[in-house]
């Protein structure tokens, strides 16, 4: 009975004017925006750090530049439960079919930075050894320039990353 | 006959979609076979048996004790290359019987970078951007020994404001490396709030280098000749509030871990390793300290004019984990020892050898003479040549032994570049300290030994 | 701090070994080689690197590979810290070591081909095509 009474009121007060008469806590949206919205709250990583840059994703994630305020800093170590891949670090011919492998494990939608100068192009050693850009293996969504780049610009680049999704550019 | 064609066809389509689904790849067939473990094999219709003990319509109950289970059964367990406590891309392949590990082999090789073929096309002015990148935990040492080495082929001795400094930026990577091994060694084994404890204050340390070298990691600072840039404005200031506050938070970790009894009982009498054990296997640095052997290079053969500073060497007996533990908290006093004192003994001078040659010429003479046009010109294309000869220099960081071999031919780019890292040979020394110990102690032991991959596989 | 060098042939390497080991050099601390290509012959030389800490010395041992076959005795049983060095060795130059209880290939993958610290070997560099340049081979 109450509830009834309830909704006529709400009925009265939307065919008053819209929404706009209605208590605060009510917001509309659609599926989609709030699902995309939702992604990109608390993204867990999976542990990829390689090499140098791999330190300055451990330095984001720690008390000076706190990832945690975004709810990244739990890394996980098993991609099954991971969402985003930094791919932090130059990749060796002998590491390419091992991270493959791991991109593969994780569960959609997953997205991948590709964080400095060696995993975007290769970077400073354009030899036999690496491979020229983890883009020859994965698709990468953002790239971060730097050798290595500084814990702000990886904020930034993560950033960037929760921007595309909320926009739609990226769809998964 | 009709019915079980199509059953066989519904099967395997379906299988087909599990495949699809589990790996969810657009880019070509690459390793699809190899990545289903996430698909479950079904079975063929004709295997009807399997199928009802599946299904559990036939219960086959022939379960019995056995009473000899051999002990022979081993198995073997990965520790991938990606893993959260092998510091870097390291895998072992362990035999375990039961929980005790029998063998254990290191495979290397994940981040082989050919940093030695690249530096034999770069030449002797560009060659620290390489070797800096090698072991990235302390790059200012990687960069002192290949300029150390190329100075003693080119025969040349850089001025007295130029080796303090030298000292001063490499102790301060001294303590930036072993706060690293300390707060990644904690939290492997547990202790979390290290790892936010040793990165914090490691921050102090890397704002000190932003503000000298423009860089937190891979300076390219310290370069045949000198160093790139003299030390900023105010520098003693920022360096006093290091000595300051590092001490006092020291205090902090000693509080939290070192009469902790989860803490000893993880660490202490894990992972011995003897001093034969030691030079059998080539380590050097705090591992060979903590197993009660006094070798340091900076006391032994001393490098840059670090004879001329007051300071100890720390020396344990036990040689295990929780040994080794606290010879890196005591090296880090050490090195604030030795900063103190190479702040407060600065000489005045130049920062860079005066021969024109090898140093380039400050900026602002080259609207003015045409001489240091050239030089500039040719030492930024070209490069300055080293005679020929070949030269082996050195030193001590923060994981042992570092040294560098250069073969020169007479022109400007190195004819053969070879680093000697230190974690390529202590991790010769995992093996020895992982076989007949638990499983579990695997990754104390791992930490222990602070490997950092990108000396190991250059 | 200036080691002394001792130039060897491969037939009398191991007894110099043996005997550099009973003069009190516990460790061996860095084994390479030197790919001397149409400048020297033979080509290949090992360089090998000795350390005293009782009597803080240091020794340097240089041998030339016989050409043909690329082989040199391995001097694990002695020091066992050659283990690494001497794979290292044969997957970057193939050297060939006698006596090596496990020699594979260590930094490369283990079905790659060729060694790639060879001075024949190229660097492997791609040349990096800039946008708008006029397209260069």
């Amino acid at each position: 009975m109450e509830y009834s009474s309830q909704r006529k009121i709400f009925q009265r007060r939307i065919s008053r004017g819209g929404l706009i008469y209605t208590p605060d806590n009510i917001f509309t949206t659609t599926i989609d925006k709030a699902v995309r919205w939702s992604r990109t709250q608390s993204m867990w990583p999976v542990t990829f750090g390689l090499a140098c840059c791999a330190i300055e994703m451990m330095a984001a994630g720690s008390a000076k530049y706190d990832l945690a305020r975004y709810g990244m800093e739990v890394f996980r170590a098993s991609p099954r439960q991971a969402d985003l891949m930094i791919v932090a670090g130059r990749v060796s011919q002998k590491m390419a079919p091992v991270l493959r492998q791991v991109y593969d494990q994780m569960a959609d939608p997953k997205w991948v930075i590709a964080m400095g100068a060696c995993s975007s192009t290769g970077g400073m050693f354009n030899n036999y050894a690496l491979v020229q850009g983890v883009d020859h293996i994965v698709p990468v969504d953002i790239y971060v320039p730097g050798c290595p780049p500084g814990p702000q610009s990886l904020m930034h680049g993560i950033l960037t990353l929760h921007e595309k999704i909320m926009d739609g550019e990226i769809n998964r | 006959m009709k019915n079980n064609n199509t059953k066989k066809s519904k099967l395997t389509n379906f299988k087909n979609k599990l495949d699809f689904w589990a790996t969810n790849s657009e880019e070509g067939g690459w390793n699809i076979s190899s990545t289903d473990e996430g698909s479950q094999k079904m079975l063929e219709n004709e295997n009807e048996k399997q199928i009802k003990i599946q299904t559990g319509t036939e219960v086959v109950d022939d379960f019995v004790i056995d009473e000899d289970t051999s002990d022979d059964e081993r198995m073997i367990v990965n520790m991938g290359p990606q893993h959260p406590s092998t510091h870097g891309v390291l895998r072992l392949q362990a035999e375990l019987e039961g929980e005790v590990v029998r063998r254990v082999k290191p495979i290397i090789g994940y981040l082989h970078t050919g940093m030695e073929k690249t530096g034999e096309e770069l030449n002797y002015f560009q060659g620290p951007t390489n070797t800096t990148r090698m072991d990235y935990l302390s790059p200012l040492f990687n960069e002192l020994v290949f300029s150390l080495t190329t100075e003693k082929l080119i025969g040349i001795e850089v001025p007295k404001r130029a080796e303090t400094i030298r000292i001063l930026m490499t102790e301060l990577n001294r303590v930036a490396s072993h706060l690293v091994a300390l707060a990644t060694g904690g939290m492997d084994i547990g202790a979390l709030s290290m790892m936010i404890f040793g990165f914090r204050e490691r921050e102090l340390i890397l704002d000190f280098f932003e503000k000298t070298t423009g860089l937190r990691m891979n300076h390219n600072f310290i370069r045949p000749g000198g160093v790139a840039a003299d030390l900023p404005d105010g520098w003693q200031k920022d360096i006093k509030e290091i000595l300051k506050v590092i001490p006092e938070k020291l205090k902090d970790y000693d509080d939290m871990l070192l009469d902790n009894p989860i803490w000893k009982g993880r660490l202490q009498n894990v992972g011995i390793l003897t001093t034969e054990e030691c030079f059998a296997y080539g380590i050097t640095g705090p591992s060979l300290r903590a197993s009660g052997y006094s070798w340091d290079l900076r006391k032994s053969q001393p490098y840059s004019g670090i004879e001329n500073y007051d300071f100890d060497i720390p020396i344990l007996k036990e040689g295990d984990v929780f040994a080794r533990w606290r010879v890196k908290v005591l090296e880090i006093f050490e090195s604030l020892k030795i900063i103190d004192q190479a702040m407060q003994n600065m000489p005045k001078g130049p920062y860079k050898i005066q021969d024109k040659k090898i140093t380039p010429p400050p900026r602002k003479r080259l609207d003015e003479s045409m001489e240091a046009l050239i030089h500039h010109f040719k030492i930024y294309t070209e490069g300055f040549k080293v005679p020929e000869g070949d030269a082996y220099v050195a030193i001590e960081s923060p994981r042992g032994e570092l040294g560098c071999y250069i073969v020169s031919d007479g022109s400007s780019k190195p004819y053969r570049m070879h680093v000697r890292g230190p974690s390529f040979c202590n991790l010769q020394a995992l093996p020895v300290i992982m076989t007949d110990s638990p499983i579990a102690d695997a990754v104390a032991a791992i930490a222990s030994l602070d490997p950092v991959i990108g000396d190991v596989d250059r | 701090m200036n080691p002394e060098i001792i130039k060897s042939t491969a037939e009398d390497y191991k007894a110099l070994v043996e005997s550099i080991k009973n003069d009190g050099f516990e460790m061996m601390v860095d084994l390479t080689v030197v790919d001397w290509f149409r400048k020297k012959e033979p080509r290949f030389e090992v360089v090998v690197q000795f350390l005293s800490t009782s009597q803080n010395k240091r020794k340097t041992v240089k041998v030339f590979v016989n050409d043909e076959d690329l082989t040199l005795s391995s001097i694990t049983e002695l020091y066992p810290s050659a283990n690494f060095y001497e794979r290292e060795a044969f997957d970057m130059f193939g050297i060939i070591f006698q006596n090596h209880p496990d020699l594979t290939r260590i930094l490369m993958p283990d079905d790659w081909e060729g060694h790639p610290l060879r001075k024949n070997y190229g660097s492997g560099r791609i040349p990096v095509q800039f946008k708008n340049a006029p397209k260069v081979d």
